[in-house]
């Protein structure tokens, strides 16, 4: 509950509920749930087999998940063996990508800094949180998109028939699920579907030893260039972008940085990577391998070219399909959707925030949480939108039995929020040792 | 509303608490951007001044439906001439503070600039008093 950066979380019954337009799809609650309620929905994995041409789009990070003995050819082998007929990397759209972002950012001066676009969470966090930004976003869709599109074009103008290609990524985030479900800026996704990444990585490595992978040495089969290989990781973007570039990973961090971007305390920034997960996408929710040791394996990887730019095959692969794509390269306006304000009147907003600034003074203001929500100020609130009571803090309960409240009543009151279960003995229930 | 908040003089590392928290509580009121920002450039630049000049000071922030005024008093050295304070680009601002990225003589112009209607008082050995208004239905977007 206390992990959610926009406070969307309470505990209701027993069980966590999630407000909806709070949420930003980051998943830093999945990443924390000791019993492993919050699942991240994917699409079932036979919904591949619908299609005649089944495109595993995979990220870079992919291939950073797998034991040192298990080379990039091997987890491509296994992809087809589980039923996938070709395999695609997002990061090639990369090289494209760069002089089209560095071209807006040349044109925008009067919307600095730019924010990426790379990280749905981190769109979905300045949309709740840092309204005001919403136009400094970087209206370029992200390599997943554009190579979604550019495969799709690509099949379809080698006669491969629409309906039958079938593009699925391999996720190793819930955000990015989300904006294939409910895209920002887009009328719809060029993805099929989305499947994450611990499943896909649960089935190739039970390929893999169970041998039916061939042992492929360490070829680099990919032919992506240093610097695509290495996008999706922090200071990805950052170094390849002109200008002032700052990257910064990590929700909180981030947020911690939006506020002095919003107060104007930062000046002569001209383009800002952020990433919601701490070591980016290589510390996905979804990921299996510890987020440093992917990092540093991609960057292995990338090492092997001299220059940033140079990579193992015919690079740029896209510009061929450049009229294709420049009908899809801009995402359209992001809106703001506020969720911070307490009424859209403002008369009546000052009304209730004279209130939370009553309730305040008699809140313990100890952040415990058995409220159900995640701060004394949450709860403030909760109770001023009519969410919540003032009965539901254990200390003014207290207060409260002294004189007129039942100790019965707020026993009641304590197991609708935490469920009747969580007051009997459990010898089982999940201990977390830190 | 009232909100109060307090400055100490050379605290550059807290000064911008003000107006952090005044620009959480404007958004909870669903005040419009625009003046949020001017509300929060203009209350920045007025702690800052307060930060790099006086020896503390104390903000008092006025909110209701119509206008948002802050008033800005500190105990510190005043102005002897405000006329000449006012001129951008105009500093008394010691090595140290410009050394920190301050003082560059843009701070109360900019306070000005930002306002509605604005008020400065001085005394000379004593404090400085400012009183910035905002107001919400704000002339300067009328066009």
């Amino acid at each position: 509950m206390r992990a959610c950066p926009t406070e969307a979380l309470r505990v209701i019954e027993g069980k966590a509920h999630l407000h909806a337009n709070r949420c930003i799809d980051c998943g830093e609650c999945y990443r924390v749930c000791p019993t492993g309620a919050i699942i991240v929905e994917q699409d079932d994995f036979q919904n591949i087999f619908n299609y005649k041409r089944r495109v595993a789009l995979i990220p870079s990070v992919l291939l950073g998940q797998y034991p040192d003995n298990v080379t990039p050819g091997m987890v491509i082998q296994a992809l087809k063996n589980i039923g996938f007929t070709d395999v695609f990397e997002v990061e090639d759209s990369v090289e494209y990508l760069i002089p089209q972002i560095n071209e807006y950012i040349a044109k925008n001066q009067n919307k600095k800094p730019i924010i990426s676009s790379f990280c749905p969470a981190i769109v979905r966090l300045v949309q709740v949180k840092f309204p005001w930004l919403v136009g400094n976003i970087l209206l370029i869709r992200p390599p997943l998109d554009l190579t979604a599109s550019y495969i799709r074009g690509m099949l379809t103008s080698n006669g491969v028939s629409n309906n039958d290609v079938g593009i699925f990524y391999i996720t190793p985030c819930a955000a990015k699920i989300a904006a294939i479900k409910s895209p920002v800026g887009e009328e719809f996704s060029e993805l099929n579907g989305v499947i994450n990444m611990d499943l896909i990585y649960n089935r190739t490595l039970h390929e893999i030893k169970k041998k039916n992978v061939n042992k492929i040495p360490n070829s680099f089969l990919s032919d992506l260039s240093a610097r695509s290989i290495t996008w999706a990781l922090t200071n990805g973007e950052a170094v390849n972008i002109d200008g002032r570039c700052m990257a910064i990973d990590g929700i909180h961090n981030v947020i911690e940085f939006l506020e002095k971007i919003e107060n104007d305390e930062v000046n002569g920034v001209d383009f800002l990577e952020l990433r919601a997960c701490d070591e980016s996408c290589a510390g996905g929710i979804l990921a299996a391998a510890n987020r440093f040791i992917t990092a540093e394996l991609l960057r292995n990887h990338a090492k092997q070219f001299l220059k940033p730019d140079q990579s193992s095959n015919n690079q740029n692969k896209l510009q061929k399909y450049e009229q294709l794509l420049m009908g899809k390269i801009n995402l359209n306006r992001v809106e703001p959707r506020s969720m911070v304000k307490l009424d859209e009147d403002m008369a009546k907003a000052m009304k209730k925030m004279e209130r939370v600034k009553r309730l305040m003074c008699y809140l313990p203001g100890v952040d415990c949480g058995v409220c159900g929500a995640p701060s004394c100020l949450a709860l403030a609130e909760d109770i001023v939108q009519g969410e919540g009571a003032i009965s539901h803090c254990v200390f003014l309960q207290k207060i409260m039995e002294q004189n007129k409240l039942d100790p019965e009543h707020s026993f009641r009151i304590m197991k609708k929020i935490w469920g009747t279960n969580r007051f009997y003995k459990d010898c089982d229930k999940p201990i977390q040792n830190k | 509303m009232n909100f109060e908040f307090k400055v100490q003089g050379g605290d550059f590392v807290r000064a911008g608490n003000a107006s952090s928290q005044v620009k959480k509580i404007l958004k909870q009121l669903n005040v419009d951007s625009a003046i949020i920002k001017r509300v929060v450039v203009a209350l920045y630049e007025g702690e800052v001044n307060i930060a790099a000049h006086a020896f503390n000071g104390i903000i008092n922030v006025e909110i209701d439906t119509e206008r948002i005024l802050i008033k800005l008093d500190d105990n510190g050295p005043g102005i002897p001439d405000i006329d000449l304070a006012m001129q951008p680009g105009y500093s008394t601002a010691s090595p140290i503070v410009r050394e920190m990225g301050f003082g560059a003589g843009m701070g109360l112009p900019n306070i000005k600039n930002n306002s509605d209607d604005f008020k400065i008082s001085s005394v000379v050995g004593k404090g400085t008093h400012l009183e910035i208004t905002v107001n919400l239905k704000s002339t300067k977007e009328e066009v």
